[in-house]
C-alpha cells in the first residue's frame, strides 16, 4: 500500500524507512486569518508549516496547527469524515472539504492557501455566519408536504420514482455550491444552488404534494433564472451531486407549468 | 420569510468587539414568470437572430456583386420592399430587446451597489429606447426617392 506513496512527488522519506511505515513531509499553510479581538478588523494571511504523513487530510494538518503551533486559530468541524458538512473552505482557490481533501493532492511543494467560504460573513478566521444560507433554505420548505389522512403504513414509492431525485438527497448542507457561485458573491440574495438542490429533493419526489409552492417560491428574481451554468457548484459538491443538472431540471419543470 | 440580522457577539468576547454581517438577506419575494419570459426569449430570440443576421449578411455582403454593390441605392431598393422592411424591423427589435436584456443581466449579476445599479440600468434603457424608436422611425419613413437628387445615386424604379 505504501509504495506508490514513496515514489510520490513531495514525499521525504529517508532510506531506511521500515516497511510499512508512512512516509512524512513537510507542508506550509497560508491560512486567511480574522481575528478582530487581537489583529483589529482586517484579514491578513498568515503561514504555518507543519510536518504531516502521507496519509493526512488538510483538516489534520489544520489539527496541528491549532494544536501545536497556535490555538487561537478557528475552524468548524464535527465528524471529520466527510459527512457533517462543516468544514467546507476555499483550499488552494477551490471549495473543498478539509476532512476529504488528501494534503499529497494538494502538491505540498507549495504553499497550501486555506480561506473561508467566499459570500458569507466571516465570524473569525475559517468560521463564517451560515444563517443567509440556511434562510434560503428554509425558505424553500425542505420538508414533507402532504394532503389528507396519513395512510396507515408506509407512503410507498417504486425504485423508478426513488430514482429520479436520488442524487439530490446527498446534500450535507456544507455551503461549498452556494460560496463557490459568482452569482451569490455580488449580493448574497441569490437562492443558491443548495437551496435548489434541496427544493429539487421534494419537488420530484412522488410523495410530496408541495411541488407547485416550491416552484412558485424559486420562480423568483433571485431563484433559479439567476443561474447562469458556470459549474462552479457541480465542481465544488464534496458529495459529487450533479447541482447544475438539478437547476436545470427545476427550470425545465418551471416552464413546462408555464405552458 | 424574512430574516433580520443581529450582530453576533464573538465567542468568550463579553464587551469586546462583535461583528455585525456584512451580507444579510433583505430580499422581498419577487415571484412571477417574468424572468422566466426573460429566460426562454433570449433562448428563442438567439436562435432566430442567427438567421436573421446571417441572411442579412449574405443578401448584403455576398449575393450578386457583393460588398461592391452597397450603396444609396441598394439600401433604398431593399427598403421599398415590405419584406425587407420587416426583415429589418424583425432583426432591429429582437437583437435591441436580446441586447439589452443581456446586459441588464450583467449589471445585476455585477453592479453591488442599488445606486450603481440604477445609474447603469437608467444608462441602458434610455439607450434602447433611442436606438428602437429612431431606427424604427427610419425604416418606416424612409424616402427611397428624395427630390432633386441626381438620378445615378438613386434606385432604378426611381421616375422623376
Amino acid at each position: 500500500m505504501t509504495t506508490q506513496l514513496d515514489d510520490s512527488p513531495g514525499t521525504s522519506s529517508t532510506p531506511d524507512t521500515k516497511v510499512g511505515a508512512i512516509p512524512s513531509f513537510d507542508v506550509t499553510l497560508k491560512i486567511r486569518r480574522y481575528t478582530p479581538e487581537t489583529h483589529g478588523d482586517e484579514a491578513y494571511w498568515q503561514e504555518f508549516t507543519v510536518t504531516v504523513h502521507g496519509t493526512d487530510r488538510l483538516l489534520d494538518a489544520l489539527h496541528k496547527v491549532k494544536w501545536d503551533l497556535d490555538g487561537s486559530l478557528t475552524f468548524r468541524r464535527s465528524c471529520a469524515h466527510g459527512v457533517c458538512g462543516s468544514d467546507a473552505m476555499r483550499i488552494n482557490g477551490r471549495n473543498r472539504l478539509a476532512c476529504k481533501t488528501l494534503l499529497k493532492d494538494l502538491n505540498p511543494s507549495k504553499p497550501i492557501t486555506v480561506e473561508p467560504i467566499k459570500g458569507l460573513p466571516v465570524i473569525k478566521d475559517l468560521v463564517v455566519d451560515m444563517e443567509p444560507f440556511f434562510a434560503s433554505y428554509r425558505e424553500i420548505m425542505p420538508f414533507l408536504i402532504t394532503t389528507g389522512n396519513e395512510p396507515t403504513k408506509e407512503r410507498l414509492q417504486s425504485a423508478a420514482e426513488r430514482e429520479r431525485f436520488d442524487d439530490t438527497t446527498k446534500c450535507i448542507l456544507c455551503a461549498a455550491c452556494t460560496s463557490s457561485c459568482p452569482v451569490f458573491w455580488t449580493d448574497g440574495q441569490y437562492f443558491g444552488p443548495a437551496a435548489i438542490v434541496n427544493a429539487h429533493r421534494f419537488i420530484f419526489d412522488s410523495r410530496d404534494e408541495g411541488g407547485t409552492q416550491r416552484l412558485e417560491i424559486l420562480n423568483d428574481k433571485e431563484g433559479v433564472w439567476r443561474c447562469r451554468t458556470t459549474f462552479n457548484c457541480t465542481e465544488a459538491c464534496p458529495r459529487g451531486i450533479e447541482v447544475t443538472k438539478a437547476i436545470k431540471e427545476v427550470k425545465r419543470a418551471m416552464i413546462t407549468r408555464a405552458f | 420569510m424574512t430574516t433580520t440580522s443581529t450582530p453576533i457577539p464573538a465567542p468568550r468576547s463579553s464587551g469586546g468587539p462583535t461583528i455585525v454581517p456584512t451580507v444579510s438577506r433583505n430580499r422581498r419575494t419577487t415571484r412571477g414568470n417574468t424572468e422566466l419570459y426573460g429566460w426562454l426569449f433570449m433562448r428563442v430570440s438567439g436562435v432566430v437572430l442567427v438567421a436573421l443576421i446571417f441572411g442579412h449578411l449574405f443578401v448584403n455582403l455576398v449575393q450578386g456583386e457583393g460588398i461592391n454593390a452597397i450603396d444609396f441605392g441598394f439600401v433604398a431598393g431593399k427598403w421599398s420592399s415590405p419584406f425587407w422592411q420587416t426583415w429589418d424591423l424583425l432583426m432591429l427589435w429582437l437583437a435591441m430587446i436580446h441586447g439589452t436584456n443581456g446586459v441588464r443581466t450583467i449589471i445585476n449579476d455585477y453592479a453591488e451597489r442599488d445606486g450603481t445599479r440604477m445609474v447603469l440600468k437608467l444608462a441602458l434603457y434610455t439607450a434602447f429606447v433611442v436606438v428602437v424608436v429612431l431606427g424604427t422611425l427610419v425604416i418606416f419613413t424612409f424616402d427611397p426617392c428624395p427630390a432633386n437628387s441626381p438620378a445615378d445615386l438613386l434606385p432604378s424604379f426611381c421616375t422623376a
